[in-house]
C-alpha cells in the first residue's frame, strides 16, 4: 500500500525553480531516504508533503488525502521533526510531550503512562522533570523525535534528524528509527549523511530540484558501479549545475 | 485542544523571568512616577531681578512675586547684562528690570514701564512664565491705582474679579488629568506588544513550524496566545486604578464596570493589532520596531499629551485612527465626568470597529503554511 505519492510535485519561488515536477511513491512501513546535496531541494519537497509549503503545480497524497486540498487531515495522519530543534526549550521533557500528546487530540488520562512507558523505554526515566533547555543535543534529537511520533502517526517525516551529533549517538537515533518502522510507521527522512543512507529501505536522490535516482541502496551502487552509497552520491552531485 | 495550549502558555509565561515582573511592575512605575513628570504645569520659574529703583514700591512688587510661589529669585543683578548672562548660563528662566525712578515715574506720571524678558529655549516655561508675570504685576499695579486715588478722594475705580469654576477638576490637577491615560498607554503596551513578541519568539525558534504541521486551527492557536494577555491587562488596569485611588485620591466617578468593559474592547482590538504586526515580522527585532513605530503614533495622535482639538485639521483627521483616542476618551470621561454608557456609544461603536477589524486582518493574515 502506498502512503505517500507524488505526481509532477513542483514548486517555484519566483523565477527559481526549488523543486521541479518530482514523481515518487513511499510504501507502508517503509524506511525512505530522501538525499540531496544542499540547496537541492529536499526540504522544500518536504514541507510540501506535509502542508507547510503549497506546490506551484503537480499533485501530491499523503496516507490518501490530498496534500494541497486535505492539508490539516494530512497534518492528523503524520508526525515531524525539523532541521531546527523545535520543541519547547522552556517545558519539561514531560510537558513537551504532553502538549503534543494534546495538541493530536490524545485522551487526557492516556498520556500520563504513554509518557512514563516512553520515557521507560529511552532510559530516559530520570529526566522526566528536567527542563528541555538543559538536554544534551543528541537528547533533544531523540525526544523531538518521540515527540513526532508520540501520537502513533501513520507517517513521519524527518528533516535532518542528525545533525550536528556524534557517530554513536546517530546510531542510538537510527535505533529509534528502526523501532519505529518495526511498529508500522513510515519513516521518510532526509540527510546528508551516506552511511545513514545505506539503513533505508529504499533512497531517492535530488539533483538540482529533480530526482535522479530512486532504489535500493543495493541496487543503486549496482547501477553507478560503486562501492559504497558515497560515491553513488558523489556522481550524481557533480551533475549540480545550481551551486 | 485548547487546554493543553492554554497550559502550556501559562507555564511558559510564569517561567518567563521577564514578562510577570513586567506585569507588575510598569503599572505601578507608570502610575506613581509618569503623572509627576509628565506635567506641564510651570513651577519654579527661575528669576533674575535688576532692580535699579530700589525703592518701597519696588520692594512691595517683587515680595508679590516671591509670593506668588511661581518663581524663584536665583539672582540679583547690578544691570541687564549681568542678569543675561544668567540666562545664558541657563540658571534663569526670566529676567525682570525694574527702572530707577520706578516709584517716581508711578506717582507722579501715573504710568511706569518695566521690562520683562524671557527665555524661550522651553517655549512653555517662557510663555507662562511671562503670563504668571504679567498677572502678577497687573494685579500690583491695581492696588498702587486704587491707593493712589484713594489718596486724592476720588472714586474707587470698579475692580473686576473673575473666579473661574472648574467644572470635573476643580483644582485643575494636572495628575487628574493624565492617570486614566498613561493607565491605557500601560494597558497599550502590555497586551500589543506582548503577544506580539511571543508569536515572533516562536517564529524565530522554529517552534512555530512544529506547531503549524500538527491540526491545530490557527484559531485555536491564536486564542491560547491572547488569553494570558487579557488576563494580564485585568491585572495591569486593577494595580493602575487601586495605585491611582491610594497615591493620586483619584476613583472613578462613574462605575468601575464601565472601564473593566471598555478595557475588555479595548484590549481585545490592541492585542489584535498586535497579532497583525507578529503576522508580518520575521524577528523579535523587526516586530519591535514595527511596534514601536504605530504605538508611538497612536500615541501621540490619541490626545493623551496635547489636546486632539489643538491639532492641525490632518492630525486631527489622522486621529481618528488611533483606538488608543477613543478609550482615552472613554477613561477619562468616566473618571472625571462619570459618564455612563449611554454617553459612550460613539466610542464603543469605534472601538469594537478595531477590535473587529485588526483581529479579522490578523486571522486572515495568520498562514500555516506558505
Amino acid at each position: 500500500m502506498k502512503v505517500i505519492e507524488a505526481e509532477n510535485l513542483t514548486k517555484r519561488f519566483g523565477q527559481f525553480t526549488a523543486v521541479d515536477h518530482i514523481s515518487f511513491a513511499v510504501e507502508k512501513g517503509e524506511i525512505f531516504g530522501f538525499l540531496g546535496a544542499n540547496g537541492a531541494g529536499k526540504t522544500t519537497a518536504m514541507r510540501m508533503l506535509c502542508g507547510l509549503s503549497k506546490p506551484t503545480s503537480g499533485k501530491g497524497t499523503v496516507s490518501g488525502f490530498d496534500i494541497d486540498k486535505e492539508s490539516e487531515a494530512v497534518k492528523k495522519s503524520i508526525g515531524y521533526m525539523s532541521q531546527k530543534f523545535a520543541l519547547y526549550e522552556d517545558l519539561k521533557v514531560w510537558e513537551n510531550l504532553r502538549l503534543y500528546g494534546g495538541i493530536y487530540g490524545m485522551d487526557n488520562k492516556a498520556i500520563g503512562p504513554k509518557i512514563d512507558e516512553l520515557l521507560q523505554q529511552l532510559g530516559f526515566e530520570s529526566e522526566k522533570d528536567t527542563m528541555v533547555k538543559s538536554l544534551p543535543l543528541g537528547w533533544k534529537q531523540k525526544l523531538a523525535f518521540s515527540a513526532a511520533i508520540f501520537h502513533e502517526p501513520k507517517i513521519v517525516f524527518l528533516d535532518e534528524p542528525t545533525g550536528g551529533v556524534d557517530p554513536a549517538a546517530r546510531r542510538q537515533f537510527w535505533e529509534l528509527i528502526y523501532d519505529a518502522a518495526d511498529r508500522g510507521i513510515t519513516v521518510f527522512v532526509t540527510t546528508h549523511y551516506m552511511d545513514e543512507a545505506e539503513y533505508c529501505n529504499r533512497v531517492s536522490i535530488m539533483v538540482d530540484g529533480r530526482i535522479e535516482a530512486l532504489d535500493t541502496p543495493k541496487n543503486l551502487k549496482k547501477q553507478f558501479e560503486a562501492e559504497n552509497m558515497d560515491q553513488v552520491f558523489h556522481q550524481l552531485a557533480r551533475r549540480a549545475k545550481r551551486n | 485542544m485548547l487546554r493543553f495550549l492554554l497550559e502550556k502558555e501559562f507555564k511558559q509565561f510564569f517561567r518567563n523571568s521577564f514578562v510577570p515582573r513586567m506585569v507588575i511592575m510598569f503599572p505601578l512605575t507608570a502610575i506613581l512616577i509618569y503623572p509627576l513628570v509628565a506635567n506641564f504645569e510651570v513651577k519654579n520659574v527661575n528669576l533674575s531681578l535688576v532692580d535699579h529703583d530700589k525703592s518701597s514700591y519696588s520692594r512691595s512688587l517683587v515680595q508679590k512675586v516671591v509670593a506668588s510661589g511661581y518663581f524663584n529669585i536665583t539672582n540679583v543683578a547690578s544691570n541687564y547684562e549681568k542678569a543675561l548672562r544668567t540666562i545664558e548660563s541657563n540658571r534663569a528662566d526670566l529676567i525682570l528690570e525694574i527702572p530707577s525712578n520706578f516709584e517716581r515715574t508711578l506717582v507722579k506720571e501715573r504710568k511706569a514701564n518695566l521690562m520683562i524678558s524671557a527665555n524661550a529655549v522651553n517655549g512653555n516655561k517662557g510663555g507662562l512664565g511671562t503670563a504668571y508675570l504679567v498677572r502678577i504685576i497687573s494685579d500690583f499695579n491695581g492696588n498702587i491705582q486704587t491707593e493712589l486715588m484713594g489718596n486724592h478722594g476720588r472714586m474707587k475705580i470698579p475692580n473686576l474679579d473673575i473666579i473661574p469654576l472648574y467644572r470635573y477638576n476643580p483644582s485643575l490637577l494636572y495628575s487628574v488629568f493624565m492617570v486614566p491615560a498613561i493607565l491605557i498607554m500601560v494597558l497599550a503596551m502590555i497586551c500589543g506588544f506582548l503577544p506580539a513578541l511571543n508569536i515572533v519568539g516562536e517564529k524565530e525558534n522554529g517552534t512555530i513550524e512544529q506547531m503549524n504541521v500538527t491540526p491545530v486551527k490557527k484559531f485555536t492557536f491564536i486564542v491560547s496566545k491572547l488569553i494570558p494577555y487579557w488576563l494580564s491587562g485585568y491585572v495591569v488596569l486593577t494595580i493602575g486604578i487601586t495605585v491611582s485611588l491610594l497615591v493620586w485620591k483619584l476613583f472613578p466617578e462613574g462605575y468601575l464596570i464601565t472601564i473593566y468593559f471598555f478595557a475588555t474592547i479595548f484590549i481585545l482590538a490592541f492585542s489584535g493589532f498586535g497579532l497583525v504586526i507578529s503576522n508580518y515580522a520575521i524577528t523579535v527585532q523587526q516586530a519591535m520596531f514595527m511596534m514601536f513605530f504605530f504605538v508611538l503614533t497612536f500615541i501621540f495622535m490619541s490626545g493623551l499629551y496635547t489636546p486632539v482639538e489643538n491639532m492641525p485639521n490632518w492630525a486631527q483627521f489622522i486621529s481618528h485612527f488611533s483606538p488608543l483616542k477613543y478609550i482615552i476618551q472613554v477613561l477619562r470621561m468616566v473618571y472625571l465626568k462619570g459618564s455612563a454608557f449611554n454617553e459612550l456609544i460613539p466610542q464603543f461603536i469605534a472601538l469594537c470597529g478595531f477590535a473587529i477589524f485588526f483581529n479579522g486582518w490578523a486571522v486572515l493574515s495568520y498562514r500555516k503554511s506558505s
